[in-house]
């Protein structure tokens, strides 16, 4: 990718393991990292990569093995130590106190703490000096809260380069960025690296990874199972390092022809003030389709799905569901067939304190065959969990265990059966006639994304109209039969996935002009 | 510090982690007892006593304990849905003067109305003022965000001023003589006792019928889950479909009612009459109990009787030795704390870094 | 009307409305802090309490009267440092802790008081602190030294919270402790010490009560003061500005309405009048709630490393 790194090994980590209780999250890892050098650090969710970095920096004391930097030992379990040493981390969820500006979430730390003052004049211009430095460039003075995704950022960039960090680690930096955006943070890498900075880059996104970086670790099971150059590596051997064995496309039949309108929004805008808008939204789902909004997380996406779930209302427009207009209600919505699968699954998704049980027919308690006169039919309620359990494959917790003893891929199966599995006496092929997932597979390993992945495929086949909502643009590809992009509020039309490419949407999660259809495509009134 | 989740908590360590916390508070209690000079045993054997050791400790730990129950009752069904309701004092006072309002010897005679429906209206009344008073602070949270902790603390100084001002105006008892208190209720309406000779009263049977009561409404019912799932994840339990407002409201009403119940449990079982000093607490000793007992309604019934047994056995034992009866507070306060530790350390292990 | 421009034209007023506010100021401050740190501080009324017994007990027994302020500034801090332990250390309800505390608190003094004067009809009085007389300034001259110690608490606290690295520090475990943690300071030492310095200052605040407004320790002496300045720094948006204004607003009203009883002659029940500080607490609560920029952390318990 770009010029031959130094060779002197900067940092060297050897033998790193940690234990949490019985999981073993990191099994005696040792890897190198060299002047000038960016080293992915590739894995899976759960794979171990999150913990390793952590360790590094300080948040855990790994429980064997140790760390050197310029060969000296790094103190561990101190994020102290770590910043003293000129280590800097980016984390995934950023850092950053929204009620405060830039300028004091830089400097916290940086002086000492019994000095009875504090040398803003000078910390702003050395600030700017950095950033300006390195291409990033930051208010000083304004508030986090109103900064924009990519503008945090760099913000937490700067931390760490105010600090003097001469190595960097980032956590899936490019997540919560558009693709050009992510193009602007790589050239900044460029840029750090060129200045002789070391960065280590966190991802799952086998192509960044072979784009940007020099060498590929690559985790599994918490052990490293792989390290090699960039250059001459392919995404099919990445993915096979990072799986285990070979990873073929998920099976899918082309769809058939769609079926009848189960829900249309016209002209729909959501009310000012609340998280996210919708700005004149138009949208056709039918039955036997899967439309996929593509975006970056934070353009309308939750205003969307939360109007489907019966959370929020619209202000202008209309929203139909089987023809008659959409209550802003979710007792509602289930009545009507309609299954709902939140972006976040411990937040909303369950009542973690309350027993699996209770979580499985938690939406559907007042129906009579759940409940009568106000009395839960507790029998009726716990078969039919069990029900849930064994169809949908839900592990690691029995009926009885509160909800958020269940690791992300059940907790997620668990909310799937809900509201995927036909009650006691209906038909098994009565299902829902609309889906709206949020985010299905954000967070979750290999498996557990192809069985959520299955599962909507197989609803689709069953007669459903399928909304899906992601921000990982090869679920978007893959899943999708028709495809429209979610920008400020505004939604594209709903093209056929033919019609785009990953440049195309690129361009359209950005705010650029979005192509009428090539191609003549026969829509089915 | 640092905490560590355990990787199964052993149910004999539930059992003893209570017992051992109580432990725990008597031994520092001790302390307290020997700076004022009494001999440690003696004290603790006269406490005990005094609250568990004849028939007539029992009675009046019994009698001490029924408006507990109630109050308790109140706290542990508020708190479950997430419902600081710390206002359960004030709500005794006013759901008292509303049973002397309806129920009480006004004008030498009071409201000539059957007996049963008399009663039936002077519960329903202290329910619906103890009620009332509690759901302005729902309101005030559910509309305006605005933290029931405090307002209901403010209103209990409030709503005792205000049964003050009545007590010294319109509802003051003519034949009093001037000491402030409110007209007597009509003696039919008293409760009958339980145990002749004794001051336990039938208010304790409804007081346990309710606790049964409020168990099975949470663990058998739609509105028992609405309320758990409100209080654990209020998001999460609407997202499912739960009228969390409407819930809130219900349990405000509930907790209110509960509160307002004591009162005139109170008047008609143990005083006849409403006065300022009626209350030592109960409102306040309501929390702990609902806190000693996990929220849980039948372990109220089994905490209010420790307190109870504690604050009676500390009265009598005040007298005998000398030391003051506010240890009964500190033991209770300080069980509290103890038990919440203790509770926490059946999950964790705390690592000292 | 007129009366009650004939009661603001008095100077013994405006003296009256200083001194009630003071336990307020160092009340709302003491809070301010812990909550500024992220953690509701619910233990303050029984705080309030013990620093008001310590401290005169203190002096009862010999300690200078600063020496008093001392003890109860220990004392709270004490109280402080168990509830830190609690919240903090355990992460238990910050509820549950501090009410616990309050509970505890004001039995231990109760108790203390009645083991140390077991039979008295009046209660015992130490030599309380007396008015500034030198100082010149009209209003301040009838004010005794704590209640100096207070009006200059603010702009020093107002300084350190907003100028200083420690102050920030301070403000970021309240925001984003993960941020903190981040940038190397320990979240678990930074909340303590906020909680332990907040509860020393409710300590202070009870101390006035027996060492400068009155100069006995009797039962029910707080009264629900605690309470209020929980109110006052939501009202205050946990600025020390703004809560000196609503401690000042707060004591001109609650002086106000002793004295409207006292020339009313009036038609209306006194208790009425004692009840407007609290209705207006309660009034001041609901007037910022829809603004109310909380510290983003507070009562959220920070685990550690926890998976």
């Amino acid at each position: 990718m770009t010029e031959a790194p130094g060779t002197a090994p900067v940092l060297q980590l050897q033998g790193i393991t940690k234990r949490f209780g019985s999981l073993v999250a990191n099994d005696n890892i040792s890897l190198s990292l060299n002047a000038g050098e960016v080293l992915a650090l590739l894995g899976e969710n759960g794979a171990g990569k999150s913990t390793l970095m952590s360790i590094l920096f300080g948040h855990y004391r790994a429980d064997a093995g140790h760390i050197t930097l310029h060969g000296q030992p790094l103190p561990p379990g101190n994020p102290a130590a770590a910043l003293a040493a000129g280590i800097g981390m980016v984390h995934q969820h950023f850092t950053l106190a929204d009620n405060l500006s830039v300028l004091d979430n830089v400097i916290l730390g940086t002086e000492p703490l019994w000095q009875p003052w504090s040398a803003r004049a000078r910390a702003r211009a050395r600030l700017l000096e950095v950033g300006q430095r390195f291409g990033l460039t930051v208010q000083p003075e304004a508030r986090v809260g109103q900064l924009s995704v990519g503008e945090r950022q760099r913000v937490e960039i700067l931390k760490a380069l105010y600090r003097g960090a001469r190595i960097l680690i980032l956590d899936e930096p490019t997540a919560v960025l558009t693709p050009q955006e992510s193009e602007a943070l790589f050239d900044t890498l460029a840029q750090l690296v060129r200045e002789g900075l070391s960065v280590i880059f966190i991802s799952h996104k086998l192509a960044e990874v072979l784009r940007v970086s020099h060498r590929v670790a690559v985790l599994r099971g918490g052990r490293l199972v792989a390290e090699a150059p960039a250059a001459g590596t392919s995404q099919a051997q990445l993915a096979q390092w990072m799986v285990g064995h070979a990873v073929s496309a998920p099976e899918r039949r082309p769809a058939g022809a769609p079926g009848p309108v189960a829900c249309e929004l016209r002209g729909v805008s959501t009310p000012a003030g609340q998280r996210e808008r919708l700005s004149q939204v138009n949208l056709q789902l039918r039955a036997r389709e899967i439309v996929a909004i593509a975006g970056v997380s934070g353009n309308g996406q939750l205003a969307l799905a939360e109007l489907l779930c019966g959370s929020r209302r619209a202000a202008q427009g209309e929203v139909l569901l089987q023809g008659q207009p959409l209550q802003a209600a979710p007792a509602w919505l289930v009545t009507q067939g309609v299954a709902r699968i939140p972006e976040d699954r411990h937040a909303v998704g369950v009542v973690g304190d309350l027993p699996v049980w209770e979580n499985a027919v938690s939406e559907r308690l007042r129906h009579p065959v759940f409940s009568r006169w106000g009395w839960v039919r507790r029998a009726v309620a716990r078969q039919h969990a069990q029900r849930v359990i064994e169809a949908f494959d839900v592990r690691g917790a029995g009926p009885l265990s509160p909800a958020r003893a269940l690791s992300g891929g059940n907790m997620q199966k668990l909310i799937l059966g809900r509201a995927l599995l036909p009650l006691p006496g209906q038909a098994a092929s009565q299902g829902p006639c609309l889906i709206v997932a949020h985010q299905p597979t954000w967070g979750l390993d290999i498996g557990a994304v192809a069985y959520v992945q299955q599962q909507l495929l197989a609803a689709r086949d069953a007669g459903a109209a399928v909304l899906l909502i992601s921000d990982d643009l090869d679920e978007v590809l893959a899943l999708g039969d028709r495809i429209a992009v979610m920008h400020h509020g505004h939604l594209s039309p709903a093209h056929p996935a033919t019609h785009w490419s990953r440049e195309s949407i690129g361009l359209a999660m950005a705010g650029g002009p979005v192509s009428a259809p090539t191609q003549l495509t026969t829509e089915t009134p | 510090m640092r905490l560590e989740k355990r990787h199964q908590a052993s149910p004999l360590a539930h059992v003893l982690a209570p017992l051992g916390a109580i432990a725990f508070t008597l031994l520092i209690s001790a302390l307290l007892v020997l700076w004022a000079g009494a001999p440690v045993g003696r004290t603790y054997g006269l406490l005990v006593q005094g609250g568990f050791g004849s028939l007539f400790a029992w009675s009046e730990t019994l009698t001490r304990a029924t408006p507990l129950i109630f109050t308790g009752l109140a706290a542990a069904v508020a708190f479950r849905a997430r419902l600081f309701n710390i206002g359960a004092e004030g709500q005794l006072y006013a759901g008292a003067l509303a049973a002397v309002a309806v129920g009480g010897v006004h004008d030498s005679a009071g409201w000539a109305l059957p007996l049963p429906l008399l009663f039936t209206l002077m519960l329903l009344a202290a329910a619906a003022a103890g009620a009332l008073l509690l759901l302005g602070p729902a309101l005030l949270k559910s509309r305006l965000g605005v933290d029931e902790v405090v307002t209901t603390l403010l209103l209990n100084f409030m709503a005792l001023l205000g049964v003050s001002a009545l007590l010294d105006g319109p509802m003051k008892d003519p034949t009093a003589l001037g000491w402030p208190q409110s007209v007597a209720l009509q003696p039919e309406l008293e409760l009958s006792r339980l145990i002749e000779g004794t001051r336990v009263h039938t208010g304790l049977l409804l007081a346990a019928v309710l606790c049964l009561a409020v168990w099975v409404l949470m663990r058998f019912t739609v509105l028992g889950f609405d309320i758990r799932a409100t209080g654990a994840n209020a998001r999460a339990a609407a997202f499912a479909g739960v009228a969390t407002g409407r819930t809130a409201l219900l349990v405000a009403v509930m907790s209110g009612a509960l509160a307002g119940l004591a009162g005139a449990i109170e008047v008609a079982g143990r005083t006849s009459y409403v006065t300022l000093d009626m209350s030592p607490g109960y409102g306040y000793s309501g929390i702990v109990i609902a806190m000693l007992a996990g929220l849980h309604p039948l372990g109220v019934l089994a905490a209010s009787i420790f307190v109870a047994g504690v604050q009676v056995g500390a009265d009598s034992m005040s007298r005998a030795v000398g030391v003051p009866t506010y240890i009964a507070d500190v033991i209770v306060a300080a069980s509290l704390l103890s038990v919440l530790v203790a509770t926490l350390l059946t999950q964790y292990r705390v690592r000292l870094k | 009307m007129t009366e009650l421009l004939d009661i603001l034209a008095q100077p013994a007023f405006w003296v009256a409305v200083l001194r009630i506010a003071t336990p307020l100021i160092f009340g709302t401050l003491g809070v301010l802090l812990c909550e500024r740190a992220g953690v509701l501080n619910l233990g303050i009324e029984g705080i309030m309490v013990a620093g008001a017994f310590a401290g005169w007990l203190g002096v009862y027994l010999g300690l200078p009267l600063w020496g008093g302020v001392a003890v109860a500034a220990l004392t709270g801090a004490a109280f402080g440092l168990l509830h830190a332990v609690l919240t903090v250390g355990l992460a238990l309800s910050q509820h549950v802790a501090g009410l616990g505390i309050t509970l505890l608190a004001t039995a231990l003094s109760y108790y203390g008081y009645r083991v140390s004067f077991p039979k008295v009809n009046t209660p015992p009085t130490i030599t309380p602190f007396a008015p500034m007389e030198g100082l010149g300034i009209p209003v301040l001259s009838g004010q005794t030294p704590l209640t100096l110690l207070a009006l200059l608490l603010v702009p020093a606290l107002a300084w350190w919270l907003y100028r200083t690295p420690s102050g920030l520090a301070l403000r970021m475990v309240g925001e984003n402790p993960q941020a903190a943690e981040g940038q190397g300071l320990s979240v678990g030492r930074t909340r303590t010490a906020g909680i332990v310095a907040g509860s020393a200052l409710m300590g202070v605040a009870g101390s006035f009560l027996t060492l400068s407004a009155f100069n006995a320790f009797f039962f029910n002496m707080v009264n629900g003061r605690g309470w209020i300045c929980v109110a006052l720094v939501v009202f205050a948006s946990w600025r020390p500005g703004k809560a000196l204004l609503g401690a000042l607003l707060f004591a001109f009203f609650d002086a106000l309405q002793l004295r409207l009883q006292q020339s009313g002659g009036s038609t209306l029940p006194y208790q009425l009048y004692l009840m407007l500080p609290y209705a207006l607490s309660i009034l001041a609560l609901v007037v910022v709630a829809r603004k109310a920029s909380y510290p983003q952390a507070l009562m959220k318990p920070y685990r550690k490393g926890e998976r």
